[in-house]
């Protein structure tokens, strides 16, 4: 099976779960004046589920006939392209947005410019450390100053005694 | 409309409109340039700049003049590099790159800058006469045919989708509705769909989904297959004049393009990309035997062609935004649902209760094209350097600044690890080449869309409305038609192909 039919089986899922609350799960607690309502909360998210089954049935059983598209990476070959630093990447975002709020804005941001650096293969700590300490304190100004959204910018701890 | 367009002048002349236009050009441009930066991610980055101005008029123009900088930009790349950034300048590079490798680069250019000025230029003067034609029109409507337009505009994205494409357009429609109906909407006051989560009561954010769908997935991409974006030397942009005999050759081709372009615009779906490969191949097939061989290889024809197209086509995009608050495109979806965010509803009354917005936006288009003609041109060679930025430095920035887009409006780290998780999919989606801009617009449209058929619903007690409103019944069959007709024609195509197969 190819990966666009895999992807349909799983939006069918989805599917399948969004219908099932629509149809069984919602109408049980309406108020009784809201069911004279020609439209009920239920009605659109019904129809939509039926639409999403029909449109990934006709995707999973290959009834809407395409010539086989290879993007603009081929997803058979993945592993010759540099994966392992888009995971690296993606693990850093987590991992940023986990630390944003205890560690403050710029201890954060520095550190992700820093490592993002890193994980893509640079090693010129020289020049890293500075671009990534100055953006961050570039960016912190406009937004705070500039823009005046508010942004905690150190760690925590500091704000414990305020 | 005299009066309207005076306040508008006035609001799109003063000085900070001027400096929000030239920094939304320069922006767009700077970024739009970076191979694999459509200008929806620039447009998504931009948009909580954008909404803390907090001035409807100003936004939009400073999201305009992003716009037309990135399509700018992306045929300076694909000029220069053959690398477009944006699907909308693919056809650009057809003559572009191969006038680079003769040496002729500032030429093409100047070309393209000029094309893209003439066709923005044009396509914003025919956007003043008919937005306000078909606006006038649209004060007619009633929530059902609100309605049925928008399923006319959602299966027009779908149709266009290409051959064996629709069915995926359509899904990926649906489950942006699906989505959009998660959270608490207005119409029940219960919340649906939201598990119990907390963070989900408000519904999935805006811009937290535009940057999953298009920033993270382009990041994503530029790290998994690294283009070498600095081989181009910047040293050779220079002899930026052209020649009079060449204005004269392009004149027509430019008129023709600005017109068919921006039609092509207006439609829900067709936008820019298909208004550039049109353009160059109806360009092709009119001109003459001798510069018919000379397409492809360089010809100055073949470069003005797509480049007006693509320009026109984006002022026509406005088209539909501006008058039935129905976004054609995914750029127009993104500057919608930034518009809705301001408390600005597009539609037919905009005009009416708003013409400072209304005609400062299209008055501010001109000045965005002459931006981008006399500062940008002339800056283009020192624009360029952005290329030589690597690549080591350059993705982490642009991950951050889609990690920002989506903090600073919410200020919920929830949202970041929504980000992650939507932006995941979102590349698993573009692997398997489903389309993800329906998604978007889906989304976008889904509260509006359910609002306009409750209303209806509960006008006519029922679904009565289809048949008892003539117009409503029309939209809902073109709609039908245009999801039906692709296939029908897809598949007599392939009778035909059997029956000369088996001939031969």
């Amino acid at each position: 099976m190819t990966l666009d039919r895999w992807t349909a089986f799983i939006l069918m899922g989805i599917c399948l779960l969004y219908g099932y609350t629509a149809w069984f799960n919602m109408d049980a607690g309406l108020a009784p004046f809201m069911q004279r309502n020609p439209i009920w909360p239920s009605t659109f998210p019904k129809l939509l589920s039926l639409i999403g089954l029909f449109t990934s049935f006709i995707i999973l059983f290959g009834l809407e006939r395409s010539e086989p598209v290879i993007g603009d990476i081929d997803y058979r070959r993945l592993h010759e392209y540099k994966l392992g630093q888009a995971i690296g990447m993606l693990v850093l975002m987590v991992l940023y947005a986990l630390t944003l709020k205890p560690l403050g804005f710029l201890v954060a941001t520095a550190s992700f410019l820093i490592l993002g650096a890193y994980i893509l293969g640079e090693r010129k700590w020289i020049i890293m450390i500075p671009v990534g300490v100055i953006a961050t304190f570039c960016v912190w100004y406009l937004v705070s100053e500039v823009l005046e959204i508010y942004m905690r910018p150190l760690p925590l701890i500091f704000n414990l005694g305020s | 409309m005299l009066e309207g367009m005076l306040i508008g002048l006035q609001t799109a002349l003063s000085i900070k409109m001027l400096i929000v236009v030239i920094g939304g050009c320069l922006i767009g441009t700077f970024i739009g340039m970076l191979p694999g930066l459509g200008p929806m991610s620039i447009i998504a980055i931009m948009i909580p700049v954008a909404i803390s101005m907090g001035d409807p008029a100003a936004a939009l123009i400073l999201l305009a003049g992003v716009y037309y900088g990135a399509i700018f930009g992306g045929s300076t790349s694909s000029i220069l590099l053959n690398a477009p950034g944006v699907a909308g300048t693919v056809a650009t590079s057809f003559d572009g790159y191969p006038m680079t490798r003769q040496g002729k680069a500032g030429k093409a250019l100047t070309i393209a800058a000029i094309s893209s000025f003439c066709g923005g230029t044009i396509g914003a003067i025919l956007l003043m006469i008919f937005a306000p034609m078909l606006s006038s029109v649209a004060l007619l409507f009633h929530s059902a045919e609100y309605f049925a337009l928008m399923i006319v505009g959602l299966s027009a994205i779908a149709a266009f989708a290409g051959t064996g494409q629709v069915s995926k357009a359509v899904l990926m429609t649906t489950i942006g509705l699906m989505m959009a109906t998660v959270g608490q909407g207005a119409l029940f006051n219960t919340p649906r769909f939201t598990m119990g989560i907390m963070d989900l009561q408000s519904g999935f954010g805006f811009i937290t989904l535009a940057m999953a769908m298009f920033a993270l997935p382009e990041a994503l991409f530029l790290i998994l297959r690294p283009r070498n974006i600095a081989e181009v030397s910047n040293g050779d942009i220079k002899n930026l004049r052209i020649s009079s005999s060449e204005m004269r050759s392009i004149a027509p081709v430019i008129g023709r393009q600005s017109i068919q372009g921006f039609f092509i615009g207006v439609l829900p779906g067709a936008g820019a990309t298909i208004a550039s490969f049109l353009g160059w191949a109806v360009e092709r097939n009119i001109a003459k035997k001798e510069e018919q061989d000379q397409f492809g290889k360089g010809s100055i024809k073949g470069l003005a062609a797509p480049e007006t197209a693509n320009n026109a086509a984006c002022t026509g995009s406005f088209v539909p935004l501006l008058t039935l608050g129905i976004p054609g495109s995914g750029t127009t979806a993104i500057l919608l649902g930034a518009l809705i965010a301001l408390n600005v509803s597009p539609g037919p009354r905009l005009m009416l209760d708003e013409p400072q917005i209304f005609w400062s936006v299209i008055i501010s288009m001109y000045i965005g094209n002459l931006v981008l003609l006399v500062l940008n041109l002339p800056l283009i060679p020192y624009i360029a350097k952005v290329l030589s930025v690597p690549r080591n430095y350059l993705i982490p920035f642009i991950m951050f600044f889609t990690l920002m887009g989506a903090y600073i409006g919410q200020n919920n780290a929830t949202e970041l690890l929504l980000l992650v998780a939507f932006g995941i999919c979102a590349t698993a989606l573009k692997f398997a080449n489903f389309p993800l801009a329906p998604l978007l617009i889906g989304f976008i449209l889904g509260g509006m869309l359910e609002d306009n058929f409750s209303r209806s619903m509960q006008l006519y007690d029922g679904v009565a409305f289809i048949w008892e409103r003539p117009m409503t019944l029309g939209l809902l069959i073109i709609a039908a038609i245009l999801i039906v007709l692709p296939r029908w024609r897809a598949h007599r195509a392939r009778n035909q192909h059997a029956e000369v197969a088996d001939g031969d």
